[in-house]
């Protein structure tokens, strides 16, 4: 009897189950592709201005959510006004990162082969890690919870109120982003440098604050990244950058690089994408999907999803 | 040479002609005329027999010193093939731990799974084995070229920063592949591979990469890869075929990588998937920045360098990495063409 009235009521929620968990996993899908949108965002920035990725990127938005980690102990927890005020310390601190390894690094090499610029890119992305492991130490650690947390629960389908934040904060920061970029002098300089920066400094650009003031504004996106991801998924160390830069550059390429509303479609692409695969059988496999993605896009599509294509001229 | 291209100044194939360096291979009188045997030959033929000369006395030479040796055999392997890529074609692959993956899980798996049937329970004499080991690490070899041949065609179309970056995804897609591969042992590797790796296979490895990497840059078909690395649309202009270039080379490059794997593998008699992961390619990487791309020397000296370097900082082992970060960035700003990069005055790459 008693297995039979089981069966009998567990009936039902077989044929609920799948909408459920398609919303659901939709909902995590989208919290994870905002932040991927975030760092995405300085990728397409910095590659708009310079032409080459920068792949200490992904550094800085670890660095990001340490930053967040040492003052989160300084504001009382679950507090609005505290996660927020550590978010915008952690922003600011990065912004100040971006611009001083531009400034150490990237600006004496301005001109020089891609190729070197690249390989320097990448040793300040190892130095970040490593200097992170000794300093940080390489355990990883509790993100504190900085922000209050609740669950809103509809039927099966659970909403956490933290994946809520993610969205609404990633959504005003695009939007913010949007609006510095189409609607200041300084979003119009970047526009002009991005275009031609030849052209942009006979007019009068200073290329070089405007490269300086690119570096800040992408790496605050990504350490406002790192914040949301660290209160999503809260344990951090030194190398956590590493698989979600890597991702964020894919959806950077994704969505056209160079181009800002593709960087945010491709964010969510990509993270849609790869929760539903991690929520499918072949869930090992969650971090190949995103380079057989990288793969399949620069060989059918190089310009990306929204890019424009366009013919190298010699 | 002379027969294929006609000394008239006037022809196209002649003005072409001046600006190709013969390959030292074909270049006569270089001895006495009685050996026919070209001088770059000799030299493999010396290093085979010091090689030979050298395993003879291994019993005699301390394990520890032996297994450094070893060690920096296996890098110098490594760093030459990617020079090749690298250095040579100017292409940037972060890929190469992956294509020593494949030879390293191939080769182990001929020797772990075939072996047996072939040499019997017994184990067979040492020639039995030695043979086995060299059909092992061909076969790893090969297998490590067909995966560089499977992620080349498609990727190779691509330059600078994209094509690091698809060759850094193979790479991770390779090690994930392997993870999941109950087959050959999973996230926990294979263990339990036979110790075949002595210093002659080091050695003569080593001394075949360098020969095969040397004579093909200096021929004149390689001399394509040196045109494609200083100027890809100037080089497809005068009718080279690139990517083909792009392709021979990275196919080239994979195939020693897998050998250096397989060597590996049958050293430490154990792999695992996360000992080829990232860090790896980048350790490979800054050995070829360190010693010049395109200076097979320097990055023979660089691989020596960099795998004695950890040996003598292991009191201070957890910085290793950040004085690597450091060297490519101080290396990059400083001086670009390499440490080890004799050529002064006007730097040749």
């Amino acid at each position: 009897m008693t297995t039979q009235s089981e069966s009998l009521n567990s009936q039902p929620s077989t044929l609920n189950f799948p909408l459920s968990e398609f919303l659901q996993q939709l909902l995590n899908g989208l919290s994870l592709g905002a932040i991927y949108a975030l760092i995405a965002l300085g990728y397409t920035m910095v590659y708009g201005v310079l032409r080459f990725i920068n792949f200490a990127h992904s550094d800085v938005f670890m660095v990001g959510s340490f930053i967040g980690y040492y003052a989160g102990k300084h504001v009382p927890e679950r507090t609005y006004w505290g996660g927020l005020l550590v978010l915008v310390v952690a922003m600011l601190g990065c912004a100040l990162l971006g611009m001083l390894i531009e400034r150490l690094c990237y600006r004496r090499l301005r001109g020089s082969a891609t190729l070197n610029v690249l390989i320097t890119a990448i040793g300040v992305s190892l130095l970040l890690e490593y200097s992170g492991q000794v300093f940080f130490g390489a355990t990883p650690r509790t993100f504190p919870d900085i922000f209050p947390s609740t669950n809103f629960a509809f039927g099966s389908l659970v909403i956490s109120s933290n994946q809520i934040l993610v969205i609404v904060v990633a959504t005003l920061l695009m939007v913010a982003l949007q609006l510095i970029v189409y609607r200041t002098k300084i979003g119009t300089a970047m526009r002009a440098v991005s275009l031609n920066p030849k052209a942009a400094q006979l007019v009068g650009v200073n290329n070089d604050i405007v490269i300086s003031f690119t570096f800040g504004l992408g790496s605050a996106l990504a350490a406002a990244g790192g914040i949301l991801y660290a209160i999503n998924y809260p344990s951090i160390d030194p190398l956590m950058g590493v698989m979600p830069g890597l991702k964020a550059f894919v959806a950077a390429v994704l969505g056209g690089i160079g181009n800002i509303p593709g960087a945010a479609l491709g964010g969510l692409l990509l993270g849609t994408v790869e929760t539903f695969v991690n929520g499918s059988q072949w869930s090992t496999y969650k971090d190949a999907i995103a380079f057989a993605i990288l793969i399949g896009i620069l060989l059918f599509r190089p310009a990306g999803l929204l890019g424009k294509f366009t013919v190298e001229k010699v | 040479m002379s027969l294929r291209f006609p000394p008239s100044p006037n022809s196209r194939h002649g003005t072409f002609r001046i600006r190709v360096y013969p390959c030292p291979s074909v270049v006569k009188n270089s001895g006495s005329p009685t050996i026919p045997v070209p001088r770059p030959h000799l030299y493999l033929l010396a290093a085979l027999l010091v090689a030979l000369g050298i395993s003879q006395f291994s019993d005699r030479i301390d394990p520890y010193f032996l297994d450094v040796i070893i060690g920096i055999g296996i890098n110098i392997i490594l760093a030459v093939s990617l020079n090749l890529v690298n250095g040579y074609t100017g292409q940037f692959s972060l890929g190469h731990a992956g294509f020593m993956s494949v030879g390293a899980y191939l080769a182990a798996a001929v020797s772990l799974f075939l072996g047996p049937k072939i040499l019997g329970e017994a184990g067979g004499t040492a020639l039995q084995q030695g043979l086995m080991f060299l059909a092992a690490l061909v076969a790893g070899g090969l297998g490590a070229a067909f995966a560089g041949l499977i992620v080349g065609v498609p990727s190779l179309r691509l330059k600078g920063d994209y094509l690091a970056l698809v060759t850094l995804g193979f790479g991770e897609i390779i090690r994930v592949v392997f993870q999941n591969v109950e087959f050959l042992g999973g996230a926990l590797g294979l263990n339990g591979i036979p110790a075949y790796t002595t210093i002659f296979w080091v050695l003569a490895f080593v001394a075949l990469s360098v020969f095969v990497v040397t004579c093909l840059v200096h021929s004149t078909y390689g001399r394509g890869f040196l045109a494609t690395h200083d100027d890809e649309i100037a080089s497809e202009s005068v009718g080279l075929n690139t990517t083909r270039y792009k392709i021979v080379a990275f196919v080239i490059g994979a195939f020693f990588a897998g050998t250096a794997g397989g060597l590996y593998g049958h050293f430490k008699m154990t792999i695992t998937p996360t000992g080829f992961d990232f860090t790896k390619s980048i350790e490979i990487v800054v050995m070829v920045i360190l010693g010049g791309m395109g200076n097979t020397l320097g990055v023979i000296l660089a691989a020596i360098l960099l795998t004695l370097l950890p040996e003598l900082l292991r009191p201070i082992a957890e910085y290793r990495m950040i004085i690597y970060s450091l060297m490519l960035i101080i290396l990059m700003l400083v001086r670009p063409q390499g440490l080890f990069n004799f050529k002064f005055g006007k730097a040749k790459l």
